[in-house]
């Protein structure tokens, strides 16, 4: 956990004055809503369907019991009782009013939670690994690395109004999971051969119209000199960025039509124009962000404590702790998921009651600390095996315990049509209906690690398009249609999918989908042999066959 | 960002114009009365691109009071009774398809 | 538009000259970049101070071997949501030494002072003048600044180095 000291405070408090002065232009008539809108954005605050949607930011998906505690107070008492993690391991809610966000942002500043940049143009949330921190065999914690660049790109005077939005995120496993090669600017740590940590630095990753993997910049650049390169890639952005069209203004755009290479020598000439200046990183500085990350205090325990043992005689809590309990770096502790993806619930949700009891598991099992991943489940990081069985009842007890963790229910969607004022077709009730299709957990598992990702636009929130089956939304006619793309994939071998056919209607996409598992467990040549493999080894021809044979 | 003004207006029915409440983001419709309501039921209909364009422009001229106005479809059910005439319209007017995590 | 420098509204003595106008004998003029280039040496031995408008998708390579002759550079902002003046701003300072009054002109709205400032802005025409009247009290909401610019602000990484030093020292 990072912990605020008082200039970080002061400046969310800043913030919020402004906003709340902004807000009050905006309501007496001196800011037009055209100079308005991009302010609002710059704290999160989108339009929607039929409210505002507000958009807090969880830095690299860390939060403390405490303020987990004011996201669900902020549910209770300025919204609906209920928020929504996203893909970007953000919160959002959906029924904010204008008039009492800057008393909301205050309530939040108390706790150190803010809403900066987490829309307009500028840098975004820098995401990372939900597991940083206690993931087994990673290199080292990229979280101190976000924090780093969380700073540096806070409020930056230079790179307030790019082109378009900027995204972040930073990997340090061999198994990315913070997907990031479809950012922006996608870091993975590494440490060279002198056993220092720096980073392969990929830019121009990113779906919606025109998805791109990201590629190559630069395959090391040393931990001292990433803001400064960060910053040459940032001012050729924003210099070269296209400004002509939104639909290609993100710099994955720049990056094709210049090329990797020329857009490589363009940074590097930048980079070397500004020398060894203020944005180099000394031993100093780099420790002075680390000391302020605190670890917990965990005990010596045992790799297999009798109250696991006991447990295991119970097989609803075997199912679960094969499922949702993950390795963790430290003997005798675990890394435990939970799913936010209840049978026949919308994906992502949470309500501010369950909120309030996470974060209360969070102070007695995990040290005080939850995360949330960009699949939006929660986590708790630091759970002593011993607490398992117990922790599990709870965690049953208020809905958060479904043993779907990466299986073919666990699917992440955008909020679609029912929230947002982009979408097309409505993504919930998709979703909602393919975990009543496959709500026997037999069945799930026997199918094994399934990613189903549906986006209810082209704007492609929910990553449809590196999702192992991959749902987009289109509107034809009026009426609801959907695309189906198998084969995606979001982690170090990213890949987009492939379209199996023409697009299907709203009422037979769980059918479509219910097909396509089914060829899969046909097709597949082993057990073991995950579905996306079993894609990669076959190609889309036999699944097309299926599904449209008799369409 | 192109005005709403701007834009090719194309009638293809009855229609009228939506928006934001500016301070609460609640959905309004423009009414005959120069003013906004909250219920589709008092929503001006507008039958003609000319007509369209005219309730749009004094609907955009109330910047404070309303944000994102646009033109949308409408259904005319017997008895003068109005409905929405598209999904993303009968979201905004009814609420969402799918239930709240809770009770509203 | 009224013309804000060191926080309050100030009198403008430089006259923006209109493409194909001609130009006045003599006193201060703030001219477009491609009218400049034409003769640079010549309007430099005008008598009054001269100024350029320099546009914001136009590289500053051209500019650069000027910037002696210039009493003034004027960037521009044709919407306040287009960055590219500040990446000009900063290299003009921060990289090619411009010490001269740089101006900031096109949309230039209070919620942009504080970003402009740090940027190296030193001249403000503001758009309206109930943001012309409010600089002084707009730039003083922030106090705290986590990136290093040109502007002599210490950063937050700075002071907490300064915090843990004087800490240690005091032993």
């Amino acid at each position: 956990m990072y912990a605020y000291d008082e200039l970080d405070r002061t400046l969310i408090n800043e913030r919020v004055s402004e906003f709340r002065d902004q807000v009050k232009r905006r309501l007496s008539g001196e800011l037009t809503e055209d100079e308005f809108k991009m302010l609002r954005l710059q704290n999160g605050v989108y339009l929607q369907l039929h409210a505002y949607m507000f958009r807090v930011a969880i830095p690299y998906g860390t939060l403390s019991s405490k303020q987990l505690r004011a996201l669900a107070h902020v549910a209770r008492r300025y919204d609906r009782g209920y928020g929504h993690f996203t893909t970007r391991q953000n919160i959002q809610y959906n029924w904010i009013k204008l008039a009492e966000l800057p008393d909301a942002l205050a309530d939040l500043a108390e706790v150190g939670i803010h809403a900066m940049q987490t829309s307009g143009n500028n840098t975004r949330n820098v995401t990372s690994d939900q597991w940083a921190g206690v993931a087994p065999g990673e290199i080292e914690d990229p979280r101190i690395w976000s924090e780093l660049l969380r700073q540096y790109t806070t409020l930056h005077p230079e790179f307030s109004f790019l082109p378009r939005k900027f995204k972040f995120a930073i990997t340090a496993s061999e198994h990315d999971r913070a997907a990031i090669k479809i950012h922006d600017i996608g870091l993975r740590l590494i440490k060279n051969a002198d056993g220092e940590t720096g980073f392969e630095v990929l830019v121009g990753g990113g779906l919606g119209r025109t998805p791109f993997i990201g590629k190559t910049i630069k395959p090391f650049v040393h931990g001292r000199d990433l803001l400064s390169y960060v910053e040459a890639i940032l001012r050729v952005y924003n210099q070269y960025g296209r400004r002509d069209n939104i639909y290609k203004a993100r710099i994955k755009i720049l990056v094709h039509e210049l090329g990797i290479e020329k857009f490589a020598r363009e940074v590097e000439e930048e980079w070397k124009q500004m020398g060894d200046g203020a944005l180099t990183l000394d031993h100093a500085a780099i420790e002075e962000v680390r000391s302020r990350f605190s670890y917990p205090a965990y005990e010596k325990l045992p790799h297999m404590p009798d109250e696991l043992k006991q447990a295991a005689h119970d097989p609803l809590f075997e199912r679960w702790r094969k499922n949702s309990v993950f390795p963790h770096k430290v003997q005798g502790y675990s890394i435990v998921t939970l799913s936010l993806k209840p049978v026949g619930g919308p994906p992502g949700d949470a309500t501010a009651d369950q909120m309030d009891a996470i974060a209360d598991l969070a102070d007695k099992y995990s040290f005080g600390e939850i995360r949330v991943g960009h699949e939006q489940n929660l986590a708790l990081p630091h759970v002593a095996k011993r607490d398992l069985p117990v922790l599990w009842k709870a965690l049953d007890r208020i809905g958060v315990a479904t043993p779907n963790v990466n299986l073919v229910t666990d699917i992440i969607a955008c909020p679609g049509l029912d929230y947002c004022s982009l979408a097309n077709t409505r993504s919930i009730p998709i979703a909602q209906e393919l975990t009543r299709r496959f709500a026997d957990h037999d069945t799930a598992n026997l199918i094994g690690r399934l990613h189903i990702n549906i986006s209810g636009c082209i704007n492609a929130c929910g990553h449809h398009h590196v999702g192992h089956i991959g749902i987009l939304g289109v509107e034809k006619n009026g009426e609801e249609f959907y695309q189906i793309t198998i084969g995606g994939r979001a982690d170090e071998n990213a890949q987009m999918g492939t379209l199996i056919g023409p697009a299907v209607p709203y009422a037979e996409v769980a059918d479509v989908i219910e097909d396509i598992v089914e060829a899969y467990l046909a097709l597949r040549d082993r057990p073991e042999e995950l579905f996306v493999d079993t894609v990669k080894r076959l190609g889309v021809e036999p699944f097309r066959e299926r599904v449209y044979a008799t369409r | 960002m192109t005005s709403p003004l701007q834009q090719k207006i194309k009638i293809t029915g009855p229609s009228m114009v939506t928006a934001n409440r500016t301070w609460d983001g609640v959905v309004i419709y423009r009414t005959a009365a120069k003013d906004w309501s909250t219920e589709l039921s008092n929503a001006a209909i507008v039958r003609t691109a000319d007509e369209a364009r005219a309730l749009l422009a004094e609907s955009v001229a109330d910047d404070v009071g309303a944000i994102g106005a646009y033109i949308a479809p409408v259904e005319l059910k017997d008895a003068g009774k109005i409905a929405p005439g598209n999904l993303r319209e009968q979201i905004r007017s009814e609420g969402l398809t799918i239930e709240l995590p809770v009770p509203a | 538009m009224p013309l804000v420098k060191q926080g309050r509204i100030a009198t403008d003595i430089f006259v923006h000259v209109a493409d194909g106008a001609e130009l006045p004998d003599d006193g201060a003029i703030l001219i477009p970049a491609a009218r400049f280039l034409e003769n640079p040496e010549a309007l430099s031995r005008r008598a009054g101070k001269l100024g350029v408008i320099w546009p914001n998708n136009r590289d500053l390579d051209d500019l650069v071997p000027h910037l002696g002759r210039l009493a003034v550079v004027a960037l521009v902002f044709p919407s306040f949501r287009d960055g590219r003046a500040y990446s000009q701003a900063r290299l003009l300072r921060e990289r090619h030494g411009y010490a001269g009054e740089l101006r900031a002109t096109g949309q230039v709205l209070r919620d942009q002072f504080v970003f402009m400032l740090r940027a190296g802005f030193d001249a403000f025409e503001v758009k309206k003048d109930a943001d012309a009247d409010a600089f002084a009290e707009t730039v003083k909401r922030y106090s705290v600044f986590y990136q290093p610019t040109g502007d002599g602000r210490v950063t937050a990484l700075n002071r907490r180095m300064q915090l843990r030093h004087s800490e240690s020292a005091g032993q």
